[in-house]
């Protein structure tokens, strides 16, 4: 395989690295956090930089309105708590002050998903894709390892407007090379294929390669593509692949509602309608385990993926 | 400007109040009424700020938030009349292709705007925000924001309540319109708010009232004190205490006249109360 794990780490790790590097490199970076310093690692630009670091306490609501309002002075603030309190418990706050205002805010959201693990459904949110996505002007990214996150985080700062940027906490495989450059909204070809497009995001984007490894072994050609950018989608990058292979796999930690899937699927419906399987949480909330339990046990394993590259392929050649 | 001419902008702006809400057959004329005298006294003394220069960021500038966004049409009014964009552009207010929404707005582009308001209970925390950017930037100018008595019963108003305190934002002025009606009834028949100047105080602001709200001298004296106790570790607190509909004789001191326009004749009434002192826009 081309891609080989460096050695796992944590997507939140990335960003606080990448605050840290910002609050050198910007000074109009500002953070602020809603009681959960360590857990997003923010710490360390808590530590460097204490007068741009505002600790809000447990108020999220007033946390992105304090942040809109350091826009307007020119400040770019970066939010950060859990992304169940990013986006659903304060979703009036970021249409109103932010989105619908314009306001240069990146909402920075970690334990995203079912692999916050043992805390439970109250904190696997599971809707964040599709309530950010559905925001006029709302960007939504969702990097899949440490690497990746670092580099979208440093990216974010140079671009003008509200972005929502999707984390998670549990160590993951480390395997994008080091200072590949983040470009928003540019999809990335990871394996070339002609069987099936794989097309996932965030952490089962490894998941992806790893599927893809045992379909090969099988004689099945799939092209695995990382849609780190939700929205704006990167269509190109879809159709390109599309025409090839016919047929489609979306994988993400997340609702079927709402999320890439739906984008994907949104975008083929108007263009080049094709099979397609979600590897995605079916309309139900999650429960407490280890991360890699949940993933398995919601259908989300790479072996998720394999079947359903397997089930979409058989359709597609039904035909 | 001079007391006359502030007092004469008023009933021209209380004019196109009426006006406004009038020829779209909807708005918000009660608390626009209510705060005349309180944004008039703010953009044409109390403020420093550039009109002819606006850009979002205000820097060097006082800046100002409305947070109770209902009550749009005396924001219009007045930032038009102190030269943020033409009078000519009131008769758009509310309809289709305006850059003057029901609500305030950034999102069309109007001068003068810098936060869409309207969901209650979201714009101090914004003014904060501004202010805390004002104390990084080390520009010492002063950040305004109104809230509407009835949009403390938001949460989100006293987490920035207890964060301004806490914080010792000291460079904010918020003022609460205390007209004691909202759009069920009277504040304590629909959620009593207590003493609102204690529960300030209790969360480490200083909080002044104003107890003549329509009358310009004491708007005028009451904010000046204001301004003077700014800068000194705690964030001000302005209970101004204000009569909804104030200067159309029966739209005064009723919720009645929260959310609907006035008739025909209704408006001839009201003008006829209000005197022409620098043109109606036309």
């Amino acid at each position: 395989m081309k891609y080989i794990d460096q050695g796992s780490k944590d997507t939140r790790s990335g960003f606080g690295a990448a605050l840290l590097e910002l609050g050198k490199s910007n000074t109009n970076v500002v953070a602020l956090c809603a009681d959960l310093t360590g857990s997003l690692k923010m710490d360390a630009f808590q530590k460097a930089f204490p007068e741009r670091f505002i600790q809000v306490g447990i108020a999220e609501a007033n946390m992105m309105g304090i942040a809109a309002g350091l826009t307007i002075g020119g400040k770019i603030p970066f939010t950060g708590t859990f992304a169940n309190f990013s986006t659903g418990r304060v979703y009036d706050q970021i249409r109103q002050s932010i989105a619908y205002s314009g306001k240069n805010v990146k909402i920075c959201a970690s334990h995203a998903g079912l692999t916050l693990g043992e805390d439970g459904a109250t904190h696997q949110i599971l809707e964040d894709i599709g309530l950010m996505r559905m925001l006029p002007g709302m960007t939504v990214i969702n990097p899949c390892d440490y690497n990746q996150t670092k580099a979208a985080t440093l990216a974010i700062a140079d671009f003008e407007g509200p972005v929502y940027l999707r984390f998670g906490r549990p160590k993951v495989a480390n395997f994008t090379p080091e200072n590949t450059r983040f470009e928003i909204g540019k999809a990335l070809l990871l394996r070339e294929g002609k069987d099936v497009t794989i097309a996932a995001t965030g952490h089962l984007v490894w998941k992806a390669l790893l599927a893809a490894e045992e379909l090969a072994k099988n004689g099945i050609e799939a092209e695995v593509i990382n849609f780190h950018t939700i929205k704006p989608l990167d269509e190109q990058a879809l159709m390109q692949s599309i025409l090839k292979t016919r047929c489609l796999v979306s994988a993400e930690e997340h609702q079927r509602n709402g999320g890439l899937g739906d984008a994907l699927a949104q975008a083929l419906a108007s263009q080049h309608p094709c099979h397609q399987e979600y590897v995605a949480v079916n309309d139900s909330f999650g429960e407490s385990g280890k991360p890699e339990e949940l993933l398995e046990k919601y259908g989300l394993s790479e072996k998720s993926i394999y079947e359903a590259s397997l089930k979409v392929i058989a359709r597609k050649n039904r035909e | 400007m001079s007391f006359l001419e502030l007092e004469r902008t008023a009933s021209q702006v209380r004019r196109d109040i009426v006006r406004m809400v009038h020829a779209v057959q909807s708005g918000h004329p009660g608390g626009s009424l209510g705060c005349t005298e309180f944004l008039v006294a703010l953009y044409f003394d109390l403020m420093a700020h550039s009109p002819q220069e606006f850009d979002m960021d205000g820097t060097n500038q006082d800046l100002f938030f409305l947070s109770n966004g209902h009550i749009s049409p005396v924001f219009y009014s007045v930032l038009s009349r102190v030269g943020y964009f033409n009078t000519a552009e009131l008769k758009t207010f509310r309809k289709l292709n305006s850059r003057l929404q029901g609500h305030p707005t950034t999102h069309e582009g109007l001068p003068g705007v810098r936060i869409a308001s309207g969901s209650l209970g979201q714009g101090l925390s914004v003014g904060i925000g501004a202010a805390l950017a004002k104390k990084l930037n080390n520009d010492n100018h002063l950040v305004y924001t109104l809230h509407g008595d009835g949009e403390l019963q938001e949460g989100q108003i006293w987490e920035a309540v207890m964060f301004a305190g806490s914080n010792k934002v000291d460079n904010l002025i918020a003022t609460i319109d205390a007209n004691g009606q909202q759009i069920d009834g009277s504040t304590n028949d629909v959620l009593s708010l207590g003493k609102i100047a204690d529960k300030f105080f209790a969360f480490g602001w200083d909080v002044l009232e104003i107890e003549e709200g329509n009358d310009m001298q004491s708007v005028l004296d009451g904010m000046k004190a204001a301004k003077a106790r700014a800068g000194k570790h705690k964030p001000v607190a302005v209970i101004l205490h204000t009569e909804m509909g104030y200067g159309v004789d029966f739209m005064q001191g009723t919720h009645e006249w929260h959310g609907i326009a006035p008739s025909d004749s209704q408006l001839d009434l009201a003008l006829g109360q209000l005197e022409e002192t620098l043109g109606d826009y036309k």
